[in-house]
């Protein structure tokens, strides 16, 4: 999930990747915002599946922003890249597969463990470690055109990846429609408390109205300021920024 | 508006609170919905634990001609109980989401309640005579031995102490999938329409076993739903028309006349988007929380996240009036995002029509002159559509004393805090005003706070 320019920035310092990267957007924190602006609304859409049944606007303003992000990173260009990345993969599969784990019976019988908010993190953290130690090493191939056949993270189709996410989302939308009498036994026999966690931490974010945690990403009101951060953060620090954001620590 | 003297400057007073006073708020004391009757005699507000409290206004009192008179409890009764949908495996929030009182016909009152999935009409009537004298029942109710009985009597009605009683008279059940988040009545006083977030259904008040299903704009295939009905009004004149509101910001005007389904609008009410405000959260902030006619029925009102439009509805392509909220929450959108205050729904209301002002006012200004409300901090906004004035209150306990006049406040979006201001970080979202009600004759208002009803009236002197 870390964005190459970003990469660039820091052993370029001032160089003006604009017009480097074509179909990337020139700001690297903009890319990145918008990551997170993606995973915060996915994770919003995974908590409505409640008790009580989830207000079906909200949902579908969540989806729809989510849709607005996809379809841009499609344009840009960076939803192929960031979904060729394996980790980067599996984190929005668990991202937005969570719910789907807590109802299929056949995905429970895989063994895959509905991650508590505490090993989510943990495993955002230790992958995006590991990610950045990958793209750090693989940032000389990127700068190859993409269409390079060499290019080993475009070799991976990326329509199926689009249509992995899609279908993720219509699920959630299918199980807005018609939840399965089980799926309520499911919810709490397998389910880690500590998924609740994830529900009263971001609750309690509700009832601690600072603003300071989305400072950063305010920019993002208005995707026409581009001027907003020329810092050179560590690939690390964002990458706690972010999770900050979406623990609320 | 803010007091500067003009003659039709309202001047708003604390009048009175009710509602628990500590910070601890029980989540079943939420308010959720306020509605005066068209007499304004009455209150009702409803809350997220399926009670209706009605206040009643004291008659005038002759001694205290400063003040008018105070609203108390009249009648407390549990409208809707938290339910199960089984096949669903969901709750069923009995928190009441509209109350919409019925003009009286008679002693009793009627008012049409909702929770997500069920409208009730309740009748709420008042008992203060008791008949007494029975011939084969003791006073206590007992039966008599019949043997004892060796004179007959006519029983007498005596007075008694009142006794408000609310009774459930029909029950329109079973008529919605989704959500209910509007309940309106017809001009026609005889049919009412209930919509959810997909359809829209009316009914006759005394039919409870069938609804006709007007508009239904649920896709064949969930996956591509991308638009929900927000909100739904009947016309407050022409008993065919009515409107919804979308959560894209549109609104559509339909015609029962037209066809049984209403599914191809009469009117669209849309503002194209203004390209230098996008975002991400552009749809978001467009979808539209609430709409109201306004009296002649000539305009309506609409509530997005900032803003208040007020649309003339022979004008579809743009509202004719625009009044921002609180446009300092611009820059804020992400942080909004975040902790789900995006998404909460404020509504909006017009002044009460004074029938004095009507039959002197020509066509010059229509009545509804004054729009009204909420904000977070617990402010409150108020437009005044000829002046063009705007006003921000509080509706907090610290203006306690009656007949204080309610100070203006400022919020500081940028630069330099001006004292008495209060700057955007340091607004309170936990404090949120989301429903307020103007009484239809008299400016007096009604601004829930979480869990407290504040009602306000202006200075009389």
């Amino acid at each position: 999930m870390f964005v190459r320019g970003l990469k660039r920035k820091c052993f370029d310092g001032e160089e003006d990747i604009e017009g480097t990267l074509a179909g990337i957007k020139a700001i690297p924190s903009y890319n990145l915002q918008r990551q997170s602006l993606l995973d915060m609304s996915l994770v919003k859409l995974q908590l409505c599946h409640m008790l009580v049944e989830p207000n079906l606007c909200r949902s579908v303003l969540i989806a729809n922003t989510v849709r607005q992000i996809q379809e841009e990173m499609t344009q840009d260009g960076t939803w192929q890249m960031i979904n060729t990345q394996s980790t980067g993969q599996a984190s929005l599969d668990r991202l937005v597969s969570t719910d789907i784990l807590c109802r299929s019976s056949r995905d429970q019988a895989e063994g895959k463990h509905v991650p508590g908010y505490g090993t989510f993190n943990k495993d955002f953290e230790s992958d995006q470690a590991q990610d950045s130690s990958e793209t750090m090493s693989t940032a000389s191939s990127v700068q190859a055109p993409r269409n390079l056949q060499s290019n080993v993270w475009e070799m991976e189709n990326p329509q199926e990846n689009k249509g992995n996410f899609q279908k993720s989302l219509d699920q959630i939308f299918e199980t807005l429609e018609n939840k399965s009498p089980n799926s309520v036994e499911d919810l709490f026999s397998e389910v880690d408390n500590s998924y609740y966690d994830l529900d009263t931490m971001l609750t309690g974010m509700m009832s601690n109205t600072k603003m300071g945690h989305c400072d950063n990403l305010e920019t993002f009101s208005s995707p026409t300021n581009t001027a907003s951060n020329s810092n050179c953060k560590s690939d690390l620090n964002d990458l706690d920024h972010i999770v900050e954001i979406l623990v609320e620590s | 508006f803010l007091g500067a003297g003009g003659g039709n400057d309202i001047q708003w007073c604390f009048s009175q609170v009710k509602g628990a006073v500590d910070d601890d708020v029980a989540e079943a004391d939420i308010i959720s919905t306020v509605e005066f009757n068209h007499s304004g005699e009455l209150l009702a507000t409803g809350d997220k634990g399926g009670r209706v409290v009605i206040f009643q206004q004291e008659q005038e009192n002759k001694t205290q001609s400063h003040s008018r008179g105070e609203y108390n409890v009249y009648s407390t009764f549990q409208s809707h109980e938290p339910e199960f949908d089984y096949l669903k495996s969901l709750e069923i929030e009995e928190k009441i989401n509209k109350i919409r009182w019925l003009p009286q016909k008679n002693a009793a009152q009627f008012l049409l309640s909702t929770n997500d999935k069920t409208i009730k009409l309740w009748k709420i009537s008042e008992r203060d005579k008791r008949p007494e004298g029975y011939n084969l029942k003791e006073e206590d109710g007992r039966y008599r031995d019949p043997t004892t009985v060796t004179t007959l009597r006519v029983p007498v009605f005596r007075p008694m102490d009142l006794m408000v009683e609310a009774s459930p008279r029909r029950i329109f059940a079973n008529a919605h999938t989704y959500h209910i988040n509007s309940i309106s009545i017809n001009s026609d006083y005889e049919t009412y329409l209930s919509a959810d977030d997909l359809r829209i259904n009316l009914w006759h008040l005394e039919i409870t076993d069938r609804s006709f299903n007007i508009v239904d704009i649920k896709p064949a295939n969930m996956e591509e739903l991308t638009e929900v009905i927000t909100a739904a009004e009947f016309h407050p004149n022409s008993c065919s028309t009515f409107v919804y509101s979308s959560s894209k910001g549109t609104i559509r005007l339909c015609d029962m006349r037209a066809s049984a389904l209403c599914d191809r609008h009469s009117k669209l009410f849309e503002e194209p988007e203004d390209p230098s405000n996008r975002s991400f959260f552009s749809e978001i902030i467009s979808s539209i929380s609430d709409v109201k006619f306004s009296h002649s029925g000539r305009y309506m009102m609409t509530r997005d996240y900032l803003s208040v439009k007020i649309w003339d509805l022979n004008m579809e392509n743009r509202p004719v009036e625009t009044y921002q909220v609180h446009e300092y929450l611009r820059s804020k959108l992400c942080s909004l995002y975040e902790n789900d205050c995006i998404f909460d729904k404020f509504e909006c209301c017009w002044n009460g029509s004074d029938r004095q002002v009507e039959f002197l006012s020509l066509c010059t200004s229509d009545l509804s002159s004054i729009v009204m409300t909420g904000s977070y901090n617990n402010f409150f906004r108020m437009f005044d559509r000829n002046t063009k004035r705007d006003i921000t209150l509080e509706a907090s306990r610290e203006n306690n004393k009656p007949r204080t006049v309610l100070k203006p406040r400022k919020v500081c979006a940028s630069g330099k805090r001006k004292k008495d201001e209060i700057s955007v970080d340091s607004l309170d979202f936990n404090k949120k005003i989301l429903h307020t009600a103007w009484h239809p004759k008299e400016n007096i208002i009604a601004v829930a706070t979480t869990n407290n009803l504040y009602i306000f009236q202006d200075k009389m002197n």
